[in-house]
């Protein structure tokens, strides 16, 4: 199977006077994982509805290896769903699911048993292959419309949080087998979630959506550590994010004036000029703490102190919610990385030293 | 303890109740005796009912025949009734839906007016095709109804994957729908055939001259004293009505499994 490029275009859609998408417009590329992320409500669904051709947009394209798809019908797009709550065939076995495209085209019995047992064999449910729907759990049900989707082979795969009905350890593990089956595969995968974990972990791009627009398109690693807008740092994963007015810029590094931390080094890619407001955020986990003031204060480097308001141990990390002697409160996790680490030892009410590099501080917005 | 005992008692009062009335009239179907004391077991009546009642059986006949007629034609308006309900999105769309409830909550004596008027002003001629097109009318909500609740039922995107996985509409409708909703349509027409049978207010009112139904019929035939051969035919159609549900309820278990 080969994948196809999906190139998505200035498209709109309403429903009435609401504005489900607002100029959407989105570049994926053959084979990618892609993936559409954003709160609930946000419009990825639609979106993807558009491009399985069950919503018509008012306005834009919808393109596949260059062709526009808008004017065809879903029966006959080289794409294939697989939908939030598995829609599996209630009356069909599980063989009979899987074959139903191919029972549509009429193939002969030899060829639907081969395949059909080729594409159980990849999400391993040969042995379930006479069960009825209803006679499955969650997971198998959900591999089912994943096989039952790819027997098509379709040059697309669109899939509509496909793990939302799992509990969390089968979310896990299904994640990994949807990684594998792509890595097999190779086709074009469009994942929608709105958990940022999931998307994080097995996209090879993400779209970050909210309120019918997309705000970052990039890598998980750009969209974790260089967030575009201050709606994309706060909703993947955790961070602290403040405001500030730039006091003075050198090369990439700014100084701002923050009420809460005082003076504060970030930087980015080109920093806005003096006097401008921005806000500006730092990763709970690039937040260094110690007991002691370190020893060693670089250029740049951001030292604050505080008191512990609230320690949260989990094990292998503990977060600290830490009220700086400005009266402002930052988030630090800290690994326990091996036995002498101290950050277990670390109490409530403890007064604390917290130092991050001026490099893990990020300009993000500029605020008028 | 007491309480048991208490339902118990009211259990048994209501099995009572509901068969004793049954149990009298097995009992008399084998009297030999035409009045109301015991004249000696006999199966007089039942050869009387099989052999020489040639109006019982025509009328018997006129019934089979509305039954299964309008119950079939009411199936299928019905069902693909529900199917376009169901399936698209239009204007009026619940009100369609309000609308069709309202023959079930009518008083039958409106309807059969109604339809009286209705066919008088067309000028109609009342028979066996006024019977038929009223009992028609009267069980399509009924079938619209049972196939409506088994599709909503199902999730609407169950049609959106067949299309996605290429199906035509046609397609989609024979494949998927159709199996989803047979359970829904034969308790839907098996509803319309036992309405039809039994139905005497509104075919009194459409019904002409050769257009007797067995309601009618033995509506009639008691106005001149109870006859010991109703009494047979009753039970026959007990025992037909007792076959009839139990081969029906195999073969919705069998559509359930396959
Ligand atoms: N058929 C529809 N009619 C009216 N509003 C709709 C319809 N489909 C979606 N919406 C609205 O569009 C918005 C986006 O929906 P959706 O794409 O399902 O969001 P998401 O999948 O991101 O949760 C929601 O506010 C939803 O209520
Ligand atoms: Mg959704």
């Amino acid at each position: 199977m080969i994948g196809s490029d999906v190139v998505i275009e200035h498209v709109g859609k309403s429903f009435g006077a609401f504005r489900a998408l607002d100029d959407v417009s989105i570049g994926i590329g053959k084979g990618e994982f892609f993936s559409l992320l954003g709160p609930s409500g946000c419009g990825k669904t639609t979106l993807l509805r558009i491009i399985a051709g069950f919503e018509q947009p008012e306005s834009g394209a919808v393109l596949l290896d260059g062709v526009n798809v808008l004017p065809e019908p879903p029966n006959t797009r080289r794409v294939n769903t697989v939908f939030q709550n598995y829609a599996l065939f209630p009356h069909l076995s599980v063989f009979e699911n899987v074959a139903f495209s191919l029972r549509l085209a009429k193939a002969p019995d030899a060829t639907v048993r081969d395949r059909v047992g080729h594409y159980l064999r990849l999400v391993e449910l040969e042995a379930h292959a006479d069960k009825k729907p209803a006679q499955l759990s969650g997971g198998q049900k959900q591999r089912v419309a994943i096989a039952r989707a790819l027997i098509n082979e379709p040059s697309v795969l669109l899939l509509d949080e496909p793990l939302s009905a799992l509990d969390a350890k089968l979310r896990q593990h299904m994640l990994i087998e949807l990684d594998a089956i792509h890595d097999k595969i190779g086709i074009t995968f469009i994942y929608v979630t709105h958990d940022q974990q999931e998307a994080l972990s097995v996209s090879d791009r993400i779209a970050v959506m909210n309120g019918g627009q997309v705000l970052q398109v990039g890598t998980p690693q750009e969209i974790y550590e260089a967030p575009a807008t201050d709606f994309v740092a706060k909703f993947i994963g955790e961070t602290n994010l403040y405001e500030g007015t730039i006091r003075s810029v050198s090369g990439q590094m700014a100084e701002l004036d923050t009420a809460e931390f005082g003076t504060v080094y970030v930087t980015d890619d080109d920093p806005p000029p003096a006097g401008t407001r921005v806000s500006w955020t730092v990763r709970p986990e690039k937040i260094r703490i110690d007991l002691e003031r370190p020893s060693s204060v670089r250029g740049g480097l951001n030292l604050l102190s505080g008191l512990v308001d609230e320690p949260i141990y989990s094990g292998f990390q503990t977060k600290f919610y830490v009220r700086t002697d400005q009266g402002a409160t930052l988030k630090v996790i800290k690994q326990h990385a091996d036995w002498s680490d101290e950050g277990p030892r670390i109490r409530w009410k403890d007064s604390v030293w917290l130092s991050y590099s001026a490099e893990d501080a990020f300009l993000v917005e500029v605020k008028r | 303890m007491k309480r048991s005992i208490f339902s118990k008692a009211v259990f048994a009062g209501t099995i009572v109740f509901l068969f004793l009335p049954l149990a009298v009239l097995v009992f008399y179907s084998f009297n030999e005796s035409k009045s109301g004391s015991w004249g000696g077991f006999s199966l007089r009546w039942y050869l009387k009912l099989f052999t020489d009642s040639p109006d019982l059986w025509r009328a018997f006949g006129n019934s089979a025949i509305i039954a299964l007629g309008s119950a079939a034609v009411a199936t299928a308006i019905g069902t693909l009734g529900a199917i376009g309900v169901n399936w698209y999105r239009f204007r009026l769309r619940s009100y369609l839906r309000t609308v069709t409830f309202l023959p079930m909550i009518l008083p039958e004596i409106i309807i059969g007016v109604s339809l009286l008027v209705f066919f008088s002003g067309l000028g109609i001629r009342l028979g066996l095709f006024t019977v038929f097109v009223a009992h028609v009318s009267f069980n399509l909500p009924f079938v619209f109804l049972l196939v409506l609740a088994r599709l909503e039922e199902f999730d609407f995107s169950i049609i959106e994957a067949a299309r996605d996985l290429g199906a035509t509409e046609a397609q989609t409708l024979a494949r998927v729908i159709l199996p989803m909703i047979m359970p829904g349509i034969v308790s839907g027409f098996l509803t319309a055939v036992t309405l039809s049978l039994e139905d005497f207010v509104i075919t009194f009112f459409v019904t002409g001259p050769g257009a007797t139904t067995l309601p009618l019929y033995v509506y009639s035939a008691i106005r001149f004293g109870i006859s010991p051969v109703i009494n047979a035919l009753s039970v026959v159609m007990i025992l037909g009505t007792v076959a009839l549900t139990w081969s029906m309820r195999n073969f919705l278990k069998y559509i359930a499994a396959k």
